[in-house]
């Protein structure tokens, strides 16, 4: 299962999938001391997305993220890839900064392609997200 | 990017390493949209502070200062996470200060006026139609596109910085004609008497129309809004809706009609906003376990009629015994309400009036909330209500009088 995406930057990374219906904020959802989703309410409260492949409808508000993301970074607690349907310049030009690979758009959406747990394989210069293996 | 024989000579470091490393940056995130050009800046807005930063992100500007890295454009902050005569009251923790205060020199000595505000568009820089600048802020983003006609994106600390030491930014988004025209069609059929009632529209509006390239037209209200008005309307369609820009008819530079702010494109959608639509969201905020014992203006700072305002309604009034009601502002509106005597009157109340902050961002704000025991945050700010969910309050806007009422009667409803 490969879904193809608009436009990407970053290294190939592989890891496993954390999939929401919900759209992020580093700022807004995320404690950026645990990594952890905690604001009340989130449909992925208390998930972490240390190290996680993370799938994002949207992007919500929020300049401060260009910084959080390198902070998120810089403590060893960061996603290794965002796959947003849609997204802001703020969270590009934070995982830029940051150098964790991001992409926008999807074809096709990822519902019912991809599931939490999943593993897979995220190619910028291919514009590919793959899925590798099913989370069973 | 199709670049000019001066950037190609600034990507090959003609003009040192931080301009080399800036525009390096600034190509990577103009090539993901797409971008063709740089476009010169005339002015750049950051945020920048250990909050937001943290200690990765300070070792990071310690490090690209010593490259002298030096601002082209006038450069101004906004708002941050220390009102350093109330770090110690407040519980926050010294050494981050310490940090802080490192981090504002060396912002210094990039040439960068450490403002400290949010709202630099109503009290430092207008800038005019057309003009292209390099802001953050979302709330400083989307009252320069919207009610200025200048064109800015969304420019994070680091893009903001990179923008102020190159003096461009790339070409995309809201920067190009075709970003600018309105999408949709939003008619405003309520009173909208109060600041809250415009964020609760900015609310209504934004989230269900989550994108950065959706543009609502506004039409149809009864009067001119106010500076003021428009202001925490931006700043919650931003916030909500992660929007970058909006028309209102017959009050911003590129809405002289509806028609010519959709720019001849059919709207994809026509909303309707109604007294009864803001009643329904007012009563939606979840109370919780009742408790009234913080009220915060802020998210954005405060303008000075906001202060004046705000003085008249606590005028005799105390802060109820317990609880805590903050205000906050930059330093230039602080200066004029201490003169004009509405600081006077409100800290004679009880508030606590914090400058050059913005109450989310505090350093800290976590330990405080458990601290205090604060579980709500009331307040008249659709902005704030939306952003400070990650500490984990339950929040609850209510209209700036009921606001001042349960600040001072401890009561909520």
């Amino acid at each position: 299962m490969t879904i193809q995406v608009e436009r990407a930057f970053g290294e190939v990374v592989e890891g496993e999938a954390v999939v929401s219906e919900e759209g992020f904020s580093p700022r807004y959802d995320l404690d950026r001391w645990s990594g952890v989703i905690t604001k009340p309410g989130h449909k992925l409260e208390g998930v972490s997305l240390k190290d996680k492949i993370c799938f994002f409808p949207t992007a919500k508000g929020g300049i401060a993220a260009g910084w959080a993301f390198y902070d998120i970074k810089w403590k060893k607690i960061a996603p290794k890839a965002f796959i947003f349907g849609v997204t802001n310049p703020v969270m590009v030009q934070g995982a830029i900064f940051a150098g964790i690979a991001i992409t926008e758009g999807w074809t096709p959406h990822p519902r019912g392609e991809v599931a939490t747990g999943d593993w897979v394989r995220v190619d910028p210069a291919a514009r590919s997200v793959q899925v590798l293996r099913r989370n069973s | 990017m199709r670049l000019t024989p001066e950037e190609e000579a600034m990507l090959a470091g003609a003009r040192g390493e931080a301009v080399r490393d800036a525009l390096r940056y600034q190509v990577a995130v103009g090539e993901f949209f797409g971008a063709e050009r740089f476009v010169p800046i005339t002015n750049a807005h950051m945020m920048g502070d250990i909050e937001v930063m943290g200690d990765g992100g300070l070792q990071w500007l310690k490090d690209y200062a010593a490259l002298g890295a030096r601002c082209a454009v006038g450069t101004t902050t906004n708002a941050r996470c220390f009102d350093f005569a109330y770090c110690e009251k407040l519980g926050q923790d010294a050494r981050e200060a310490v940090k802080e205060h490192e981090l504002i020199a060396c912002l210094r000595r990039m040439d960068v006026v450490t403002t400290d505000t949010c709202i630099n568009y109503q009290t430092v820089y207008q800038p005019h139609l057309g003009e292209h600048v390099a802001w953050g802020d979302t709330g400083t983003v989307i009252y320069a596109n919207s009610v200025f006609g200048a064109r800015s994106n969304f420019e994070s600390g680091p893009a903001a910085l990179a923008a102020a030491i190159t003096g461009r930014t790339p070409e995309y988004g809201f920067h190009l004609d075709a970003y600018r025209r309105g999408s949709f069609i939003v008619e405003l059929c309520a009173r909208l008497d109060d600041l809250a009632d415009w964020g609760l529209v900015g609310k209504l509006v934004g989230e269900p129309h989550q994108s950065y390239f959706s543009v609502p037209v506004f039409h149809g209200f009864h009067r001119t809004p106010t500076a003021d008005e428009l202001k925490h309307m931006g700043a919650a369609l931003a916030s909500y809706g992660s929007m970058g820009m909006f028309h209102f008819v017959g009050a911003t530079p590129e809405a002289p009609s509806v028609q010519a702010a959709l720019g001849g494109r059919p709207p994809e959608e026509r909303v309707v906003i109604t007294d009864a639509d803001l009643d329904r969201a007012y009563a939606a905020y979840g109370l919780g376990g009742g408790d009234a014992r913080l009220v915060v203006f802020s998210g954005p700072q405060q303008s000075l009629l906001e202060m004046k305002r705000l003085a008249q309604l606590f005028e005799g009034r105390r802060v109820k015994e317990g609880s805590s009601c903050f205000v906050t502002t930059n330093g230039a509106v602080l200066a004029q309400a201490r003169a004009l005597g509405y600081a006077g009157t409100l800290e004679a109340a009880g508030v606590t009036i914090l400058e050059g902050v913005c109450f989310y961002i505090l350093q800290n704000l976590t330990l405080m909330r458990i601290n205090n025991g604060w579980q709500n945050l009331v307040s008249n700010s659709a902005k704030i209500v939306n952003i400070i969910g990650a500490h984990r309050f339950n929040t609850i806007l209510r209209r700036t009088q009921d606001c001042v009422d349960i600040a001072c009667t401890g009561l909520l409803k």
